[in-house]
């Protein structure tokens, strides 16, 4: 910017002139995120669009089939039970994941205990550890040949209901997100709860409020926004679910499904079945479902607001 | 909302952030109650009030919470002590057998001509220069969005939001059918140009920076003639400081813990990341003739997750203001 003036000629120049190259210069901060923005996000959405109204056929090849690959989808049993799923998953995981860590929060934040400094780092701490590294580990634990499962079986004589069979195996996903995920959120809403101006509370305790009522009528709705934004990276998240059922998948191989979630399925469709034009499809449609719930969950969050 | 925005600004515990409320002198007050005490700072045990007396009850609730997120954890540490003989047979939250930790870290490192050594630099490079690059876009394009006023902000700024909705992973199919056809695919590039973009750190330091650089700053700065780029690197940067590394953390685990994306991309594990080797690891005890090496596939897991750890506990002084200031502010 400065070079340029440098070479403008000596005359002063109007004002107005300088102002308008001024509004430019933010342009030139946001340009390069853009750029890339484009190339990996804007082109790849813009692609798997034109993709998904095609289809490849045995005769004639690439051909222009509107929205069938669409229709399809929507009849698609094992998209159903996929989306089924990850819904279940979602109405289970997501409160219980998000009520521990208000837990968590509203505890460390209570200054009732003790070391919570410790608490705080050592609970987020699963956070650090990569989906893989966390699936193995849990997978590994849940097993009955070297796992933990094993070890209470054989020490109690008893028969623990097997974590990676049908019946419980989304449960044992459930727990391993939970783990992973739980003190991500605690930490969203600490931070939220660490801003409350302390006169609120100094005012309500002169009150006599009881600590609950500080919770209930303070806190809480302080840090809504902190619930509505934690809220929706959940939703994003349980939709999208695929690195926990893909990795369990080799050691529980009966009861992971290729279709087990919207994203495996989709994934599956490509690598395994080459059906490509088929599979994006698939993922436009969770592009959609997804950006719908994540609106309802901001909407409904903000509304309580007024 | 506003009494919550107002002690957004001097985010908690930060020196740096503390400086900046001088500047502006605006939001100081706020903090002070009405006794005139201030908030004990973050770094003091005696957090969110005074004189409470501590819960030996609660804290006990929490140590069962403690002892769930670590106790994986040292089951990882007390397993990759093992030969896979002992992990068959011995309890999986004890020592037993030989120590052999040492013993199976050199296994881990020479397998397959030192396959996980080139992984962990794989997964070295993508982070410095995935994470490190999308802090810096993620950093101008913020500071941009906070300070400068120019045609089609409001435009950039509906794309950016709308884009953390869309599911990342749903892209993926779609991001490897196009950089196949760029001939992208199996190349470092294909793991690195998408982790360069992170919405979440762009509206975090957007967030961010509205609060901690004072507008009146960059105007003497103008006055005195210095360029817009010279202004924010020598001035800007700074006062961005904590909010860009909790940027940076959050980028650095995200591509650390990257598995999805490298698995979609690359088909030869010469670029693989630790992650995806680590479970190719696993998979080979499922396929015929693959020969099972539980003690390396959990040896490799302590060892891929020890930098990142540290890492995490290093930086963790920083997270709190710069988390403060984005999640607040919806």
């Amino acid at each position: 910017m400065t070079t340029l003036s440098a070479d403008a000629p000596a005359t002063p120049r109007p004002a107005a002139l300088r102002r308008d190259k001024r509004r430019w210069t933010g342009w030139a901060f946001v340009a390069p995120f853009l750029v890339v923005f484009a190339l990996v996000l804007v082109a790849p959405v813009i692609y798997a669009i034109y993709l998904s109204l095609f289809k490849e056929q045995l005769i004639g090849g690439n051909a222009f089939v509107g929205i069938s690959n669409y229709t399809q989808a929507l009849s698609d049993p094992k998209f159903w039970d996929s989306l089924g799923r990850v819904a279940l998953f979602l109405c289970v995981q997501v409160p219980i994941m998000l009520g521990l860590a208000l837990f968590a929060a509203l505890a460390i934040d209570s200054a009732r205990l003790y070391l919570s400094s410790f608490f705080r780092i050592s609970i987020f701490l699963p956070y650090a550890v990569p989906a893989v590294v966390a699936t193995l580990m849990w997978g590994f634990m849940y097993g009955n040949r070297f796992g933990l499962v094993g070890n209470v079986n054989d020490f109690f004589g008893i028969q623990l209901p097997d974590p990676l069979s049908n019946n419980w195996v989304l449960l044992s996903i459930g727990n391993i997100v939970t783990w992973e995920f739980v003190g991500y959120n605690m930490l969203i809403f600490y931070a939220a709860l660490r801003v409350i101006s302390t006169d609120l509370y100094e005012a309500a305790e002169l009150d006599g409020a009881s600590q609950w009522r500080i919770i209930r009528s303070i806190k809480l709705p302080a840090i809504r926004g902190a619930i509505v934004i934690a809220g929706i990276f959940s939703v994003i998240g349980s939709f999208q679910l695929f690195n926990e059922p893909n990795i369990l998948q080799s050691l529980a191989p009966n009861t992971i499904s290729t279709f087990f979630t919207p994203n495996m399925y989709a994934y599956n469709l490509s690598f395994s079945g080459q059906q490509y034009n088929y599979s994006a499809a698939i993922a436009i449609i969770m592009g959609v479902v997804t950006a719908v719930i994540a609106y309802i969950v901001q909407n409904s969050g903000s509304r309580k607001e007024k | 909302m506003t009494s919550v925005q107002q002690g957004a600004a001097p985010a908690p515990s930060n020196q740096p952030t503390d400086k900046i409320d001088a500047t502006t002198g605006r939001v100081r007050p706020a903090r002070r109650s009405s006794t005139g005490q201030r908030r004990p700072r973050f770094a003091k045990p005696q957090e969110g009030g005074f004189r409470k007396k501590r819960s030996v009850w609660l804290t006990v609730v929490m140590a069962v919470m403690l002892v769930y997120a670590l106790l994986p954890l040292f089951w990882l540490f007390v397993n990759s002590t093992k030969t896979q003989d002992v992990l068959f047979n011995s309890f999986g939250l004890w020592f037993s057998g030989d120590f052999s930790l040492f013993a199976n870290i050199g296994e881990t490192l020479a397998y397959h001509d030192g396959e996980f050594i080139r992984w962990f630099g794989n997964t070295v490079l993508y982070v410095v220069v995935g994470a490190g690059g999308a802090t810096f876009l993620a950093t101008l394009a913020g500071y941009g969005l906070a300070k400068y006023d120019f045609p089609g902000k409001k435009g950039v700024f509906a794309v950016v939001l709308g884009a953390v909705a869309v599911p990342g992973t749903a892209l993926a199919v779609p991001t490897f059918l196009m950089f196949s056809q760029l001939g992208l695919t199996n190349t470092p590039w294909a793991i690195i140009l998408p982790s360069l973009i992170s919405p979440f750190g762009l509206y975090l330091i957007w967030t961010y920076a509205i609060d901690s650089v004072p507008t009146e700053l960059l105007e003497a700065a103008r006055m005195d003639g210095a360029g817009e780029f010279r202004t924010f690197f020598t001035i800007s940067l700074k006062l961005l400081s904590p909010g860009l590394i909790t940027v940076l953390l959050f980028t650095m685990v995200a591509t650390w813990n990257n598995y999805f994306l490298p698995l979609i991309m690359l088909s030869e594990s010469t670029w693989y990341p630790l992650t995806v080797g680590l479970n190719q690891w696993n998979n080979q005890a499922s396929t015929a003739g693959g020969e099972a090496i539980y003690n390396l596939v959990i040896t490799g897991s302590f060892l891929t997750i020890i930098p990142i750890v540290i890492a995490f506990l290093f930086m963790q002084r920083y997270w709190q203001s710069g988390l403060a200031a984005g999640s607040v502010k919806q």
